[in-house]
């Protein structure tokens, strides 16, 4: 197992290298210019190109940049965004802010999904299961942000239960809109998941079996049912994060949170794009995919033995 | 004596009176039309290539049909007067409901969506927005389709260090999220509908790939691709004349799915505002035009979101039906 975790983390570690370096390079040799060319003279360029280094070759820069971010956690400066204040002191905020929101609405989505998909599994054909059916269509048509306008206009427009703005102050209320809506996708993906794998499962023979050892009720389900049914759910978690990250985007410009979402539409959508900013940001959320993926494929692993099997059988 | 029997192509008759070579009692199907009628069989699948069929002669005729362009802003012919914002109206159902016509300056006009703050015919910019939106959603994804399966194949036909090498690039790939290379594209590529394509472009390929992939490491094994390289058949012609055809199904699936992803990320990029640039619409713009005046004029958000969902919609219940008629369980059939 350890391994097999060893292994793992360093074939993660060596992706993020690479996806840095390679992102490194398409932000600084394509072409672009960082300076607004109509408002500073040829010499004034020249002069900032030097101070900034852009002049050296660029697997200097590359090293320097590397050095920078791992040594001194620095991502270099801002150069349009938050009037050019260095990027780690805005970060921190923003990505508590991003946290927060997609942990509540992973949390939302997680239970409520659960919840649902059992409901329904155990009633097939009845209420629940025609509810999980809707709430599935719904969650794969309508996409997050759409869903949020929605609430916001009836939630926060013409009921004013929550605040129309993302509100600092009133933390709570204010991330129920974001959070929901963030949630629809994931807990309708998890939910129609769960019932379909419960419903798989509750018809294999081993249930069948516990059934007429005279098993019923929550003891089958927790210990037989669920237990089988919850493994393949791991592996839905994580192209529902990063789908998270993606709605995140759009669902923070809407709502005025300042987090890493936002950060990144200001910094490609502005009339100046802050080359900087999609720098850090894209290696950031790189890093939290990638690390995402790892810490699931490896809760996998410790689940399901036979994974773990594959894998070594393979190298 | 022994007479020697001479047989001759006349002793053979072919007995044409009735049909032997055909088994009437177990009609065999191919395999496409079986596919062919399960889909049939699939309300839900139905339903969803009836919509999309809907949108499609919508989008293409729909800006015909209101006579408005998508970027002319309507005036009344005598006073100037813009038609700014105006609700849905027809003046049919409004007869019919007051018992009066419209007695202001566009009397007589037809907007069955409204229009927008400008005085451009929401009904016209909706179907123009969802043919731009189609465009680009069929336009990237066939090239995605092309390049995922090629590389797809390739790597699953020539495994050990291609393969390898060829897998640990996807994987890297795999690893960028779609935003990061939206972002950074975004530093050196003028917004528009073409830094849409090249994201999309980028990122859609790599599902096909692993899906063409794991059809070939599947079907490499069998016998008739065995007995094609007895006959002297280069790699070339096995990965693209003898596996390809056998792949084209689960590939088929995949692009109904990804179709939707892509008119999402159109949406959502345009929205953002890095996507289709003005006048030019798509669904996501419009989408963003109505969300800004959302709280004076809601009815301006409707029509885009709902063909945006609609179309969602139509696709994954297609692909959830070839997916189904592809692959049947035995349960099914």
């Amino acid at each position: 197992m350890a391994k097999y975790i060893i292994k793992r983390v360093f074939m993660a570690l060596v992706t993020l290298f690479m996806i840095t370096f390679l992102l490194f390079l398409l932000v600084r040799i394509m072409p672009g210019n960082p300076f607004p060319s109509e408002r500073m003279s040829a010499e004034a360029i020249a002069k900032k190109r030097a101070e900034m280094g852009l002049d050296d070759p660029i697997l200097v820069q590359f090293g320097n940049y590397l050095k920078n971010v791992i040594g001194k956690g620095s991502f270099g400066k801002g150069s349009s965004l938050y009037n050019g204040a260095p990027i780690s002191t805005v970060l921190p905020g923003c990505m508590a802010n991003s946290f927060k929101i997609g942990g509540l609405s992973i949390l939302i989505g997680v239970v409520f999904g659960l919840i649902l998909g059992i409901g329904a599994a155990l009633n097939r054909g009845h209420f629940w299961d025609t509810f999980c059916t809707v709430l599935s269509i719904l969650g794969v048509c309508v996409p997050s942000y759409v869903f949020m306008i929605f609430l916001q206009y009836f939630l926060a427009y013409k009921v004013t239960i929550f605040p129309f703005y993302f509100d600092m102050s009133r933390f709570m209320g204010s991330s129920i809109i974001p959070a929901l809506s963030l949630s629809l996708f994931s807990m309708s993906t998890i939910a129609r998941f769960t019932r379909n794998e419960m419903v798989e499962v509750m018809d294999s023979d081993y249930v069948l079996l516990a059934e007429s050892k005279g098993m019923y009720g929550t003891k089958l389900v927790t210990k037989h049912i669920l237990r089988n049914a919850l493994i393949p759910i791991v592996t839905v978690i994580a192209p529902l994060i990063v789908d998270l990250l993606t709605g995140a985007l759009v669902v923070e410009k809407i709502y005025g949170i300042n987090g890493l979402g936002k950060l990144m539409v200001d910094a490609i959508s502005g009339e100046g794009i802050d080359y900087n900013y999609v720098l850090a940001l894209g290696i950031i959320y790189s890093a939290l995919y990638i690390g995402i993926m790892l810490v699931l494929d490896i809760t996998y692993g410790l689940l399901d033995p036979r994974i773990r099997l594959a894998g070594r059988k393979e190298s | 004596m022994s007479k020697e029997m001479i047989v001759t192509d006349e002793d053979f008759v072919l007995d044409v009176s009735s049909d032997i070579t055909t088994d009437r009692n177990f009609a065999s199907q191919s395999f496409w039309k079986g596919v062919f009628t399960r889909f049939k069989n699939n309300k839900r699948a139905m339903t969803g290539l009836v919509i999309i069929i809907l949108i499609f002669i919508l989008a293409v005729f729909g800006p015909m049909i209101s006579g408005y362009g998508y970027k002319e802003i309507i005036t009344n012919g005598q006073t100037q007067e813009v038609a700014k914002s105006l609700a849905p109206r027809i003046p049919a159902l409004h007869r019919l409901f007051t018992g009066a016509d419209y007695q202001d300056a566009f009397a007589g006009k037809v907007f069955l969506f409204g229009t927008d703050s400008l005085g451009r015919d929401l009904f016209t910019r909706v179907w123009y927005g969802a043919r731009v939106s189609l465009m680009i959603a069929f336009v990237t994804i066939l090239i995605d389709m092309l390049i995922g399966m090629s590389y797809g194949l390739i790597s699953g036909y020539f495994g050990q260090v291609c393969d390898g090498i060829m897998q640990r690039f996807v994987e890297i790939a795999n690893s960028i999220p779609r935003l990061v290379i939206v972002g950074v594209l975004a530093t050196f590529m003028p917004k528009g509908v073409w830094l849409v394509i090249v994201a999309l472009l980028l990122t859609e390929w790599i599902g096909m790939s692993k899906i063409a992939r794991a059809e070939m490491l599947k079907i490499k094994g069998q016998e008739y691709i065995m007995a094609s390289r007895t006959l002297g058949a280069k790699s070339f012609r096995i990965i693209f004349s003898d596996v390809l055809p056998n792949t084209i199904g689960p590939v088929i699936t995949q692009v109904m799915f990804s179709i939707p992803t892509a008119i999402f990320t159109e949406a959502f990029l345009s929205f953002v505002g890095v996507g289709i640039v003005l006048p030019q619409c798509s669904i996501g713009s419009l989408i963003e035009d109505g969300f800004n005046n959302i709280t004076t004029l809601p009815y301006q958000i409707l029509p885009p979101i709902i063909v945006l969902a609609l179309l969602m919609l139509a696709f994954n219940f297609v692909g959830d039906g070839l997916r189904e008629a592809l692959a049947p369980r035995i349960e099914d059939m």
